[in-house]
Order: C-alpha cells, then sequence, then structure tokens
C-alpha cells in the first residue's frame, strides 16, 4: 500500500497549537491530548492496582497469616482485579486508539472530540468513588471482582459506591466505544477501503462492537444487585423466585467478551509491530480481520466455561465445553499468521519486537491452559484454583500488557519526537520477561495441587512455590520503574532524535507525518492509493 | 470564527469545551450522593440532587453549542454521518440493556421456578428446601416474598396504553413526513400530538403502579414478578419520559423556526429513540403482561 500525504498537511494555516496553561488537559477535545491523558491515568493505575498486588504477595510469602488480616486480603484480591481491568488495561487501550485512529485512518480527530473528552474525564472520578471505600467502614469490596450474590450484597458501605462507580466506567466506555465506531467507520480518508485499514483499526472495530454490546449487560446486572441489596427485588433471592446463579449467567455474558475486549487491541497492535521488525508485510491479512470477527462472535456464546462447577444440564455443558474450544481455532489462525509473517525474514530484536515475541509466547501458553480449563471434567478439579490464576495471568500480563508496553515503544517515538533508550528498553524487556514467568508459572503448579484462589493462607507444602512467585512480583513491579523511567525522560525530550519513520519497517499513515506528530493531523484527508 | 463555508468540505472539529467536565463532576456528585444517602448520611440526598442538576446544566449548555454550531452551518454531511453512527449505537446499547433485563424474566421462568419447583436437572434441591412450592407463573416465589399479590391483568389498561404508545409512533411518522415537505405547521402539529400521547402514557402507567400498590399487593418487593414487572416497566416508563422530553425540546425548537427539511437530523435520531421505546414496549407488553 502506498499513500500521499498533500501539501498542505503540515502547515496548520487556520489552527492553533494547545491551549496554553493546566487548562489544556481539562477542556481539551484533541484526540493526541486525550490519548496523552488516558496513557497517564491508565500508568498510574497500574501502579496502584500492582501495589495492591504486591501486598497479596506478600501475604503470601509464608503460610499462616503474616501480615494483613483476612478481610484487607480480600478488599486487595478484588480492588486489584477491578483497577488493572478498568483502570489499567481498557484505559490504555482507549489511549492507544486515541492516539493512533485518527492519525492511521487520516482523520483531523476523532468523530466526536466533545464526548471523547468526557469519556475520559468521567474515569478518574469514577475511581476515586472506587478507592474511598478503602477508607469506609467495613472496607473496600472484598467478594472478588466477579461480585457475585448472595455474599456481595454483604458488603459494607462500599457496596454502592462500588455499583455506582462500575455505572460511570461503563458509561464512560460505552461513549468511547461509539466514539471509536464513528470514527473508523465515517472518518477514514478517500481510498481507505476497509480491507485497507490498518489491523490496530480493524481490532478496535470489532473492540468497540463488543464493548457497546456488554457494557450494558453488566450494567444491569450490578443494578439488579443494586435493587436487590437496597430496593427489595428478588433478582438473586431464591426464596423470593430469583436464583444467585442467574448473576453469574448475566455477569458472565458480559465477562468474557470483556476478556476479548482486554486482548483484541492487542492483537492489532503485535500484527503492527511483527511486520515492521520483520520488513515484510502480515502474513495473511484479510484471515487476520476474519479470525478477530470470529473470536468476536464466539465470545458470546461460550459464558458458562466459567460456571462448570455450579453445575447445569449436560448438554449446556458440553455446548459451552464445544464452543470454548473452537476459540481456539480463530485464535491459532493469528499465533501461525504472525509465526509465518517471521518465517524467513529479516528479523531485527529492538524492544518493541522483543515485547511483541514474548507476547505471542507467553500468551500461547496462557491459550493452552485456557483450553485445558476448558475441559468440563478438567475444570471441576481446576476451578477456583491457582491454575486459574496462572491463566488469565499469562493472557492479561504477558499478553495485553505486553502488547500495550510493545505499542508503547513502537511509537512513543513519533509522539515525543526522540528515541527511547534501547539498552534500557532491553534492560526493562528482560527483567519483565523474566520475574512475570517467575510470578505466574508456579502458579500452575500449585493450583494443579490444590491450592485455592483468593485465600491469605495456605497448606505447608505450597510454601515454595509460592515464595517464588512473591520474588518473583517485587522483581516485576520494580522493574516497571525503569518503564517510568523511560517514558520520563522520552517525555522532556531526552534522547536522540527520531526519524518520521522511526523504524526502517514501519509502514502507515501515521508515520507520514512529523516526529513528533504535530497537534494537529490530517486536518484535510490525505490521497491513499 | 471562520466562516460557514469553509467548513463545507472539512470535518468540524470543536475546540476547547467546559461541558464534558460539568458533566464529570455532575456525575460524580450524583452517583458519590446517592451512596452516602444510601448509606445513611442525611447530606447525600443533598449532594446528589446538587449533581444532578449540575448534569442538566451541562445537558444544556452543551446541546446549546451544538444548536448553535447546527444553525451556523458548520456542521457538513459528514458531521451528520457521525451523528448518525453514534446515535444509533446508543440506541443498540440501550436495548443490550433491556436484554438483560428480559434475560433475568426469561430464566426466571424458565429454569429458576421450575428448578425451585422440583422439576429438572437441578429440582431435586427445590424439592428439599422448598417441598410445598409447586412452579406457577406468576409467583413470589417460595416464601412469598413481600406478601401474597395479584398480577397485573394485560387487557384492560395495559392494552390501552399499548395502543396509545403504538398510535404516538404513528403519529410521529406522519410528522416526519410533514418535516420532509417542510410542512412546518404540520409537524408541529403531529410531533405536539405525540409527545401528548407519551405523556398520557405515563399518566395510565403512574395510575396503573398506585393501583398495584393499592389494590393488588403488586409491589417492587414481591419476589420475582414484582422484581421482573416493576424494573421492566420502571426502565422504560424512564426511557419514555427521556423520548418526551427529547421530542418536546425539539418540538420547540420547531416552533422557533430552527430544523428544514434536509437539515433534521436532531428529529430524527428522537424520532429513532421514540420508536425503540416503543419496540421494547412491544417486548414488555408480550413478555410481561401477555405471557
Ligand atoms: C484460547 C482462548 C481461551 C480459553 C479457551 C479460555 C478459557 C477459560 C476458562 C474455561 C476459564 C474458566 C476457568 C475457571 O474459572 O474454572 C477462563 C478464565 C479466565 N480467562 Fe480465559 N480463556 C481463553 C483466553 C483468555 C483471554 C484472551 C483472556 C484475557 C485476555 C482470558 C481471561 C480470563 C480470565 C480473566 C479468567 C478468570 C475470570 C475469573 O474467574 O476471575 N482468557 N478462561
Ligand atoms: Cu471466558
Amino acid at each position: 500500500m502506498a499513500y500521499s500525504a498533500t501539501a498542505d498537511e503540515h502547515h496548520d494555516a487556520h489552527h492553533d497549537g494547545p491551549a496554553p496553561g493546566l487548562m489544556r488537559w481539562v477542556t481539551t477535545t484533541n484526540h493526541k491530548d486525550l490519548g496523552t491523558l488516558y496513557l497517564w491515568f491508565s500508568l498510574i493505575m497500574f501502579f496502584v492496582g500492582g501495589s495492591m498486588a504486591l501486598v497479596i504477595r506478600a501475604e503470601l510469602f509464608q503460610p499462616g497469616l503474616s501480615l494483613v488480616q483476612p478481610e484487607f486480603f480480600n478488599q486487595m484480591t478484588t480492588m486489584h482485579a477491578l483497577i488493572m481491568i478498568f483502570g489499567a488495561v481498557m484505559p490504555a487501550f482507549v489511549g492507544l486508539a486515541n492516539w493512533l485512529l485518527p492519525m492511521m485512518i487520516g482523520a483531523p480527530d476523532m468523530a466526536l472530540p466533545r464526548v471523547n473528552n468526557w469519556g475520559f474525564w468521567i474515569l478518574p472520578f469514577a475511581f476515586t468513588l472506587l478507592l474511598s471505600t478503602l477508607f469506609m467502614p467495613g472496607g473496600a469490596p472484598a467478594l472478588g471482582w466477579t461480585m457475585y450474590p448472595p455474599l456481595v450484597l454483604q458488603t459494607g458501605e462500599a457496596f454502592p459506591f462500588l455499583i455506582l462507580s462500575i455505572h460511570l466506567m461503563g458509561i464512560s466506555s460505552i461513549m468511547g466505544a461509539i466514539n471509536i465506531v464513528a470514527t473508523i467507520l465515517n472518518m477514514r480518508a478517500p481510498g481507505m477501503t476497509l480491507m485497507k485499514m490498518p489491523l490496530f483499526v480493524w481490532s478496535w472495530l470489532i473492540t468497540a462492537y463488543l464493548l457497546i454490546a456488554v457494557m450494558p449487560v453488566l450494567a444491569g446486572a450490578v443494578t439488579m444487585l443494586f435493587t436487590d441489596k437496597f430496593f427489595g427485588t428478588a433478582f438473586f433471592s431464591a426464596a423470593g423466585g430469583g436464583d444467585p446463579v442467574l448473576f453469574q449467567h448475566i455477569f458472565w455474558f458480559f465477562g468474557h467478551p470483556e476478556v476479548y475486549i482486554l486482548i483484541l487491541p492487542a492483537f492489532g497492535i503485535i500484527s503492527h509491530i511483527i511486520p515492521a521488525f520483520c520488513r515484510k508485510p502480515l502474513f495473511g491479512k484479510a484471515s487476520m480481520v476474519y479470525a478477530m470477527a470470529a473470536i468476536a462472535f464466539l465470545s458470546f456464546i461460550v459464558w458458562a466455561h466459567h460456571m462448570f462447577t455450579v453445575g447445569m444440564p449436560l448438554a449446556a455443558a458440553l455446548f459451552f465445553m464445544f464452543a470454548t474450544m473452537l476459540i481456539a481455532v480463530p485464535t491459532g489462525v493469528k499465533i501461525f499468521n504472525w509465526l509465518a509473517t517471521m518465517w524467513r525474514s529479516a528479523m531485527t530484536f529492538e524492544t518493541p519486537m522483543l515485547f511483541a515475541l514474548g507476547f505471542v509466547f507467553m500468551f500461547t501458553i496462557g491459550g493452552l491452559s485456557g483450553l485445558m480449563l476448558a475441559i468440563v471434567p478438567a475444570d471441576f478439579q481446576y476451578h477456583d484454583s491457582y491454575f486459574v490464576v496462572a491463566h488469565f495471568h499469562y493472557v492479561l500480563v504477558p499478553g495485553s500488557v505486553f502488547a500495550i508496553m510493545a505499542g508503547v515503544y513502537y511509537w512513543l517515538p513519533k509522539w515525543t519526537g526522540v528515541m527511547y533508550s534501547e539498552v534500557l528498553g532491553k534492560l526493562h524487556f528482560w527483567l519483565t520477561t523474566i520475574f512475570v514467568n517467575l510470578t505466574f508459572f508456579p502458579m500452575h503448579f500449585i493450583g494443579l495441587a490444590g491450592m485455592p484462589r483468593r485465600i491469605p493462607d495456605y497448606a505447608l507444602q505450597f510454601t515454595t512455590f509460592n515464595q517464588m512467585a512473591t520474588v518473583g512480583a517485587i522483581g516485576f513491579g520494580l522493574s516497571q520503574l525503569i518503564f517510568l523511567y523511560i517514558v520520563i525522560r522520552s517525555v522532556s525530550r531526552a534522547g536522540e532524535k527520531a526519524s518520521d519513520r522511526v523504524w526502517e519497517g514501519s509502514e502507515g499513515l501515521e508515520f507520514e507525518v512529523p516526529s513528533p506528530a504535530p497537534y494537529h493531523t490530517f486536518t484535510t484527508p490525505p490521497a491513499v492509493r | 470564527m471562520a466562516h460557514a463555508s469553509d467548513y463545507k468540505n472539512v470535518y468540524y472539529v470543536p475546540h476547547g469545551s467546559y461541558w464534558p467536565m460539568v458533566g464529570s463532576v455532575g456525575l460524580f456528585l450524583l452517583a458519590g450522593g446517592f451512596a452516602m444517602a444510601l448509606n445513611g448520611h442525611g447530606v447525600g440526598s443533598w449532594v446528589s440532587i446538587a449533581g444532578a442538576a449540575t448534569l442538566l446544566v451541562m445537558v444544556f449548555g452543551w446541546f446549546r453549542d451544538v444548536i448553535n454550531e447546527s444553525v451556523a452551518g458548520l456542521y457538513n454531511a459528514q458531521v451528520e454521518r457521525t451523528y448518525r453512527w453514534a446515535m444509533g449505537w446508543f440506541i443498540f446499547s440501550e436495548g443490550m440493556f433491556f436484554g438483560a433485563f428480559f434475560g433475568a424474566l426469561f430464566y426466571a421462568r424458565t429454569f429458576a421456578i421450575s428448578w425451585l419447583g422440583g422439576e429438572g436437572e437441578k429440582g431435586l434441591t427445590g424439592n428439599l428446601l422448598w417441598p410445598d412450592f409447586a412452579a406457577t407463573w406468576p409467583t413470589a416465589g417460595p416464601l412469598e416474598l413481600g406478601g401474597e399479590f395479584i398480577a397485573m391483568g394485560a387487557w384492560g389498561l395495559p392494552a390501552i396504553n399499548t395502543a396509545i404508545l403504538l398510535t404516538s409512533s404513528w403519529t410521529l411518522t406522519i410528522a416526519h413526513h410533514a418535516i420532509k415537505e417542510d410542512n412546518r405547521q404540520k409537524v408541529i402539529n403531529w410531533l405536539a400530538a405525540t409527545v401528548a400521547l407519551g405523556v398520557i402514557f405515563l399518566f395510565i402507567q403512574g395510575y396503573e403502579y398506585v393501583h398495584a400498590y393499592q389494590d393488588l399487593n403488586l409491589t417492587l418487593e414481591s419476589g420475582i414478578y414484582g422484581s421482573t414487572f416493576f424494573m421492566l416497566t420502571g426502565f422504560h416508563g424512564l426511557h419514555v419520559t427521556l423520548g418526551a422530553i427529547i421530542l418536546a425540546v425539539i418540538l420547540i425548537r420547531l416552533i422557533k423556526g430552527h430544523m428544514s427539511a434536509d437539515n433534521h437530523f436532531a428529529f430524527e435520531a428522537g424520532a429513532w429513540y421514540w420508536h425503540f421505546v416503543d419496540v421494547v414496549w412491544v417486548g414488555v407488553f408480550i413478555f410481561v403482561y401477555i405471557l
């Protein structure tokens, strides 16, 4: 694919730069400003949620209750998950979307710039509500991010704050998603047909669709919890003819597509980075698009694989088992396409590529443990054990989080105009990779041996593996300070100047504009051939 | 400010707006205050009301900006397409929200109740816990939460209300054709009729609620039947209220001379919303009242 930029795109005759002062960040409608805000917010939440994870790991360093009260431990597991999912990973992907989508499709900005601002600024308020529960009588919610009734209804003063903050996050996500769909469908430069769209754009189109479809369902589920608690409804009370398991069905109807919301944009990012450092077009682009669409479709009909142990008719268990296993097919297509892209290519191993390779290998480990969990009789053993914890951390940390980091390293020079230090980047990668495996790999073993999740204490025989995991977690946490340092250095423009192309093999409209990308790009659309 | 004609080929990108921040603060106060009130802190209600007021200010201010921009001709066809996509997907998300409640109704009636009554693969538990409970619908569950009640019939007022709402969709369509013919007086008349029908619907709905509470002992607390009945009709009623307000605002704008035969997306968006609310009602009427 080739692009030609129109003559006047690099000077902004009648558009001004950013407004001076701090108010710029409050009133901005600029997609780059908002992308930056989202990414910083996500990074802060990554550290907040990370500290909670360290509390969990510190308690689990030894058997017995050593450091914190069990109630507080449960609050940490719950808050850690909520913050990482809704505060760190999702906003990071939205931030990347904000920065990149308009540039990738040759649009002047997002389709609904004011809505974009609102979508972001709801988040700090929502998380203020959520985090404030830590200081309330009864503490923060402690029932796990899955919020199962009837137990969750015993939450203290935190309860309404939990529910209403989730509503706010949902509003923010839905507005963000609608904006992204409208941008992609309506703002492409002339000539950019759907199939010419870069894969990150495609991945976000599908993700946004999932978000619009399932965030309202989550809203419905937590609304029912809310009215059951405060207004006497009986959705989840068997005495009134309801059923607590009903909540699990509604929640997971949201929850499983949600995990794909957390991974599809990662697929998009990886599909940009691997070809760039292999200096070769992506193998099977169209099949990548179809695979993502297939995954999105299937994600709606597998939810009960989270509930095998609560009991369901045999036919249902079989259906959900086979449907879940089917997801491995399009996922496998993607993995094979990435490997085929690398096959006999002129690969180099800059930091983004290292993270992308780490993603491909370790995400696959997570996918395979997912397949094991999908087998009903096996899941009866594995469910609610550390094996599940190992599974979703492999898909989420060396999966989603690695992809976000790969993306940041890949596009950071475009955003800031300077190259980060490759030495530090590689150091960050290797430390992160070693520690992430040290943290999460032993969890497979203790899970298979029977250690339950969400428990502050354990039997003596699990000690060694738990200690490895704790050491790994501390190492992982500290390694992220390198990342913080790298980002701060780049943002303060310290480093070698980056070229417009940034990387030898980079492709796409975002690399046609100068580095750093000017405040307004493509005020008139470029021609795409 | 640039001339409107500059925007014919340029996608209008608004700059610097305070409204989103006002809206975020409003939502924060509304949610935080409500949560405090539910925890028994008296100030909470006031905080919540302040939040709602802030949100109202935001809605007015934001839409005023949008209307001014639209009237000034800053929106080209592409901007309008954005609004179309956005409104369409917003309605889809609303549909999914209702889907959660319809799903709960379906699950309760098809699975939960019969299991509690001792039928099917999970019937054993129900038999052990509540041997006397027989699966019927409507029900307030084995413990008859909320006490005995009489279910809401379908063929009295609810059927009339259905007719009213369906008629309002029809009057709205006439108004829509009229605006395309640029027949302003006709639009105003038929739109006014639509809003009036919506308001009548809401009044009847309110009357039905009073009847349920006073005569039938059917309350929000009447087990799963009361829960699904009031949550589905209640959220639907909220949406009718919102839709009626939207249409009323559009009516005022029409009277003021806004919009034209080829520039009336606000009208269409309101109409889509109204038809959507209508379709949801048909679902409510069939699954909640008739079946
Ligand atoms: C090949 C693809 C996958 C399969 C077959 C699969 C299968 C499963 C199964 C069966 C469970 C339930 C385990 C149990 O609770 O007993 C599970 C849990 C989970 N999976 Fe996956 N999964 C896959 C991919 C993913 C991806 C891509 C993500 C996210 C990026 C993910 C995130 C999660 C999470 C967060 C949980 C745990 C939820 C909880 O109980 O808190 N999975 N997976
Ligand atoms: Cu799942």
